[in-house]
């Protein structure tokens, strides 16, 4: 058994009356890529802000690579790299610079920064881009020149918070054929995402958080297998008899909106049925984490 | 931690002051400008347009007066606008203190690189109007004028503590006009700059000898005419209080902003 890379115990984080994190466990196996699933608000930044040592919890423990947090801040740091949730380049300086002034914070010596930032242009696909100015990059570009940085100090542990939200379907591949890259290499990842497909894809092991507090952890499968159904069929515009029918047909059902989301074990039967229904559209998939969110976090709209 | 011990700053800060100094020869043109300028402005507006009126200031020409002056407000103003509005544009839009605290460089080092960046800044700004003033002859080239920056490099670090305390406090750009029509305008037109303080009313001079730029002025004035200092001690002392105090406090309010 390896020790973990992460450890957070009965963790805390106040702002006032509001409990940000509500006391939470969970630990990182070294090499795997772990996710914070969870809507707006439910705690991933404030999370991943006490791993950082930037914000003192106000209850329970934390230790990454085996120093504790927030004291030892700066050793921990060191051997991290982080993508912030809103980007924060330098604007003034081009994509090169970005990246040297970044090794100088962390003390990292010219000859160090000569090698490995060509190293990381390259692994970003911004080689040619090496001296535009940083806004004149495109999102995607900027999202990844950002991942490049967090690279600089050739970290073991690198902490994502939401690293594809706002990205378009090419930009966001190509980040995560990057991170997928990286987990091979042997780094830990951390990441926060509201994207299942994300999480579903990247991620050994999750958690789901809402309100501060996690509901559950496990692998993708695990967490599904745990919490619904394995198939679903989804029904756009359902007539109101159809729910009757499907019920006494031994789903579960769940309407969102004018749809309605048949959970079973085996929706055979009721294929059929709905085949005969002129005029219906529906969808027959596997059940995925989308429908565990939906599960546990509700389906009620978030606007924080 | 405790949040009110002593800032420890370490080898980041020179990264953090070293970043400001790139981006700054990038935008030098504008930059220059603005450090001539002005100096250019007020010497000539002011020093040739009053200096036909006034016979004399001080046992010197107005525009020789006026000059010293210039020297110490501009590291005052100068430390002060950087300390301001560019510090809290790196803070707050721009996020840049963020992605250096996702380093190992932590709050101390980036207080104590802007402090060291805005007496930079301030350094730069008096030396240009240093060679405006010897260029318009306003100032003769005397020994004296290299000790000058010594002083303007004291200035810049007395102001800039006390510009960052503000930053830390202001919630937005609007909040800085506070500080410059309740303090930066006043200490402008009071400490000497324009006319001896000796013209003013005993209790604003008394109160005004509690503030750092009349100090500055007094010694910026002395060394670039080559006159005997009167109190050099003291000046030094009143311009270090302030740059110790500023920085301290500045250090402590920024962590209590950026370590949530
Ligand atoms: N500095 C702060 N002061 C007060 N409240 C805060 C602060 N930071 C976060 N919060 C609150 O704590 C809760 C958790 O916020 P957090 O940013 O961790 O959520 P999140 O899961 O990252 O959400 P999102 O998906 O929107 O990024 C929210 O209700 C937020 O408003
Ligand atoms: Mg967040």
């Amino acid at each position: 058994m390896t020790e973990p890379i992460v450890r957070a115990h009965a963790l805390a984080k106040h702002y006032g009356a509001l409990a940000a994190v509500a006391g939470i466990d969970f630990e990182i196996e070294p090499g795997i890529c772990f996710g914070f699933l969870g809507p707006n608000g439910a705690g991933k930044t404030t999370t991943l802000r006490m791993c950082m040592g930037l914000s003192p919890p106000d209850g329970g423990r934390l230790e990454i690579f085996g120093l504790s947090l927030p004291r030892h801040g700066r050793r921990v740091r060191a051997r991290m790299g982080v993508v912030p949730q809103a980007d924060n380049l330098d604007p003034d300086f081009t994509v090169e610079e970005n990246l040297r002034i970044y090794g100088r914070y962390f003390g990292l010596r010219r000859r160090i920064l000569d090698t490995r930032i060509p190293a990381l242009l390259e692994f970003a696909a911004l080689a040619e881009r090496a001296h535009a100015r940083t806004e004149a990059l495109s999102g995607g570009m900027k999202r990844r020149l950002t991942l490049a940085r967090a690279l600089i100090n050739d970290p073991q542990l690198v902490v994502l918070d939401e690293p594809t939200t706002g990205l378009d379907p090419q930009a966001r591949h190509l980040v995560w054929a990057r991170l997928e890259q990286l987990r091979a290499r042997g780094t830990t990842l951390l990441l926060t995402t509201h994207y299942m497909e994300e999480a579903e894809r990247l991620c050994d092991r999750l958690v789901v958080m809402d309100h501060g507090s996690i509901l559950d952890t496990g692998t993708p499968r695990e967490l599904v297998n745990r919490h619904v159904e394995p198939e679903v069929v989804e029904i756009r515009n359902a007539p109101a008899h159809l729910e009757g029918h499907l019920l006494d047909g031994g789903c579960r059902i769940e309407r969102v909106g004018s749809s309605l989301y048949c959970y079973t074990r085996r929706a055979t039967a009721l294929i059929e049925h709905l085949r005969d229904q002129p005029g219906l559209v529906f969808l027959h998939r596997p059940a995925g984490l989308e429908d565990v969110f939906l599960r546990l976090t509700g389906r009620e709209l978030r606007d924080t | 931690m405790n949040a009110l011990r002593p800032p420890h700053p370490r080898a980041a800060t020179l990264a953090v002051w070293w970043r400001n100094l790139k981006v700054w020869r990038r935008l030098l043109g504008p930059a220059l400008a603005m450090n001539f300028g002005e100096p250019v402005l007020y010497l000539l507006g002011l020093g040739y347009g009053l200096g036909v009126f006034i016979q004399g200031m001080g046992g010197m020409p107005y525009l020789t007066f006026l000059a010293s002056g210039i020297v110490a407000s501009s590291a005052m103003t100068t430390a002060s606008f950087e300390g301001m509005y560019s510090v809290f544009t790196r803070m707050v839009p721009q996020r840049t203190y963020e992605a250096i605290l996702a380093t190992p460089a932590e709050v101390d080092d980036i207080v104590a690189g802007e402090i060291l960046w805005c007496a930079t800044k301030s350094l730069v700004s008096a030396a240009a109007v240093l060679l405006v003033a010897v260029a318009l002859g306003a100032l003769e080239p005397r020994p004296g004028l290299l000790a000058v920056p010594a002083v303007v490099l004291l200035t810049g670090l007395a102001f800039a503590g006390p510009a960052l305390v503000i930053s830390a406090l202001a919630p937005n750009y609007d909040f800085f006009n506070y500080y410059m029509v309740l303090v930066l305008t006043p200490l402008m037109i009071l400490s000497g700059v324009f006319y001896p303080v000796e013209t003013l009313p005993a209790a604003v001079r008394a109160l005004v000898d509690f503030l750092p730029l009349v100090h500055a002025v007094d010694l910026a004035r002395g060394l670039a005419t080559d006159q005997p200092l009167d109190a050099p001690l003291r000046h030094v002392t009143v311009l270090g209080t302030y740059a110790l105090v500023g920085a301290y406090l500045a250090t402590v309010l920024f962590r209590r902003r950026l370590i949530r």
